[in-house]
């Protein structure tokens, strides 16, 4: 390292209220930006959890959806259309719907109910206990072990409840990759015991499930689908769409958006202002540095150097910090939905990168205009 | 004969413009040797210390010429005036500048470090130097912890650690008490003057005088003249 970064990082560190000080305003900034933006993520996925659970390359829907919970049922033709463009594998309908429960000591609680196409079970979820088999048995279902199974009182393989006057019996015990974010518990069942047991409309396909012969082939489907009056989407478009809707369609992006924004206010705040008194409290010594010899541009990299040097540790303590909490919270909630995503340590370095430059760019401002004669003068 | 160290010409600096121009230094003309002590006395606000920045290339005459070692020094752009002070002068000014985060140690090195030489010869040299100043074992303190007469010394340390011809001191005694003021001032006569360098002085210290070659007489921005003091043995 160059002697003179070396005395700038002397000089800093050194100082260490000052310097606890600005590490403090950055990690904190740095931590409220990446908590804030990792427990949206995580709430975003988990609006998408039936769409992540049942998988499905494509989705086939009305195009007036908005959300995977909020279906819109699809005619039965629709799925024989399907079926019969060219570049489709298969195409399944799922029933997605909610019912309510009576449970055995005669409390009601609503369930969301996903029907399996009979033929292929696709979309099936991976039991922990039960059979599969066991789906096609009388009133069988499957509960979803997720963060809201204790809703169904814990069921075990027997328990039997009641549903819209039939009776339902646990045949399994499945585990999904991603919980529901309405809490409420999951019960996988057959497609027609799901339409049949659960009032409907006129139709009942929820959404068609398409697997296409090859990836190439998805284009091509999805200008079919869309010429039938009906959407197609890719899992990830489908998972976009719906992150969308809730970032965009309700108050939560904006107010994500507050959040973040004033953290990254608190954070340039509270660094800006700190770093802006250690360089007006060093004024002198950088005066005299002047005097001494030091050209302008060897300052300017000191404090780019010291402004730099902060941030990156207080960005990385701000990074531990928020993986600490998240992996606490999970150690407690073991279904704590938050995810750190690359896109939001981005931003949040972005940020960081904003807040360094605001605060050197003002220091090299007042540095550069030091005049050594005024120190010299005393 | 004495060769010239510095050669001041016309020199003249004003502030403020129009009605509220003000001269603190007026047309001086003066030469100054390697090998002597030359001082510059004079009434507070009579332009000393700005005659000292404009020789040692800190602040730009308005008129005149400063040739150091035959090199007109305001004639240099920006980055080399500033290579020009870094390896010419060592400055000693009134209240030191001593960095408080660095050590001692530290603080004498910074000249040979803004020189880009290596950091831990460097420190080798500032060693040396502190020793030179008798404050060898106060090297890892914080300066703070020193003396006002030993932070002085350490401010000679660094001034003298990139071995410069010429050395300017701005009232190096006025914060120290006058017998600490007298050793200092007797011990860069005795180990900072060489016959290669050169030594101006600002100073307000009578008790100093005996230690002067030349005493240079400023008034009201004017250089009144300058008599030759007899060093006694
Ligand atoms: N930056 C400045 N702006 C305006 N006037 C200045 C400035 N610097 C110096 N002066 C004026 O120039 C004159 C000479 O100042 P200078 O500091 O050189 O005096 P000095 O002889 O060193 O005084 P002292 O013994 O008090 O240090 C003074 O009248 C002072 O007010
Ligand atoms: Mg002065």
């Amino acid at each position: 390292m160059p002697g003179n970064l070396k005395i700038a990082y002397k000089l800093l560190a050194n100082d260490r209220a000052r310097f606890a000080a600005l590490l403090l305003g950055i990690t904190f900034a740095v931590f409220l930006m990446i908590a804030v933006t990792s427990m949206f993520s995580g709430t975003l996925k988990r609006a998408s959890a039936t769409v992540i659970n049942l998988g499905g390359s494509i989705w086939v829907m009305d195009p007036s959806i908005q959300t995977v919970a909020n279906t819109i049922p699809l005619p039965d033709y629709v799925l024989d259309e399907v079926r019969s463009i060219p570049g489709v594998k298969f195409a399944v309908p799922v029933y997605a719907g909610s019912a309510l429960l009576k449970l055995r000591d005669g409390t009601y609680q609503s369930a969301n109910i996903v029907g399996l196409d009979d033929a292929s079970l696709f979309g099936r979820p991976m039991l922990i206990s039960g059979h599969i088999e066991d789906i096609f048995a009388e009133n069988a279902f499957i509960a979803v072990k997720d963060s809201e199974f204790y809703k169904l009182e814990n069921p075990t393989i027997g328990t039997d409840f009641e549903i819209n006057d039939h009776r339902g019996v646990i045949v399994g015990i499945a585990k999904v990759a991603s919980s529901g974010l309405f809490g409420v518990p999951t019960l996988y069942t057959t497609y027609y015991r799901a339409v049949y047991y659960i009032p409907n409309m006129r139709f009942t396909i929820s959404y068609i499930l398409v697997e296409p012969k090859t990836p190439a082939d998805v284009a091509a489907i999805k200008r079919q689908v869309a010429a039938a009056g009906y959407l197609a989407l890719t899992r990830d478009e489908f998972i976009t769409k719906i992150s969308d809707f809730y970032k965009y369609q309700t108050g939560i992006g904006v107010n994500l958006m507050l959040m973040t924004v004033i953290s990254f206010i608190i954070g340039l705040s509270i660094s800006g202002q700190t770093f802006y008194t250690f360089i007006l409290e060093n004024v002198e010594r950088f005066g005299a540095l002047k005097a001494i010899g030091a050209k302008g541009r060897e300052l300017v990299f000191m404090i780019l150097f010291q402004a730099a040097f902060v941030s990156a540790t207080g960005f990385g303590i701000g990074v531990g910090l928020c993986s600490m909490v998240i992996w606490l919270a999970r150690v407690y909630l073991p279904d704590y939905a938050a995810i750190m995503t690359f896109p939001n340590l981005g931003l949040a370095f972005g940020m960081v990168v904003v807040i360094a430059a605001v605060s050197s760019y003002v220091g090299v401002r007042k540095v550069l205009t030091i005049e050594p004669f005024d120190i010299f003068r005393g | 004969m004495p060769r010239i160290a510095i050669q001041a010409t016309g020199l003249t600096k004003w502030f403020g413009e129009g009605e509220a121009r003000t001269y603190a230094v007026r047309d001086v003309s003066f030469d100054a040797y390697f090998g002597e002590m030359l001082y510059v006395v004079g009434p507070s606000g009579s332009g000393k210390t700005t005659m000292l920045s404009m020789i040692s290339g800190i602040l730009r005459p308005n008129a005149g010429k400063v040739m150091v070692e035959g090199t007109d020094i305001w004639s240099l752009s920006d980055n080399a005036l500033a290579a020009f002070r870094l390896h010419k002068i060592g400055f000693v000014f009134q209240d030191y500048h001593l960095f408080p985060r660095l050590t001692t140690a530290e603080n004498v090195a910074i000249p040979l470090i803004l020189q880009n030489r290596d950091w831990d010869e460097a420190m080798d040299e500032a060693m040396h130097d502190l020793e030179v100043v008798g404050l060898k074992d106060k090297a890892p303190l914080p300066p703070v912890k020193l003396s006002g007469g030993e932070q002085q010394r350490v401010a000679i340390a660094r001034a003298i650690v990139s071995r410069p011809d010429i050395m300017i001191f701005d009232e190096p005694t006025a914060s120290l008490d006058g017998e600490t003021g007298r050793t200092i001032v007797s011990f860069v006569r005795q180990h900072v003057l060489t016959d290669q360098r050169c030594i101006v002085m600002v100073t307000h210290d009578a008790r100093i005088y005996e230690f002067a070659d030349r005493i240079a007489k400023m008034e009201d921005g004017r250089l009144t003249g300058t008599e030759r003091e007899k060093l006694d043995a």
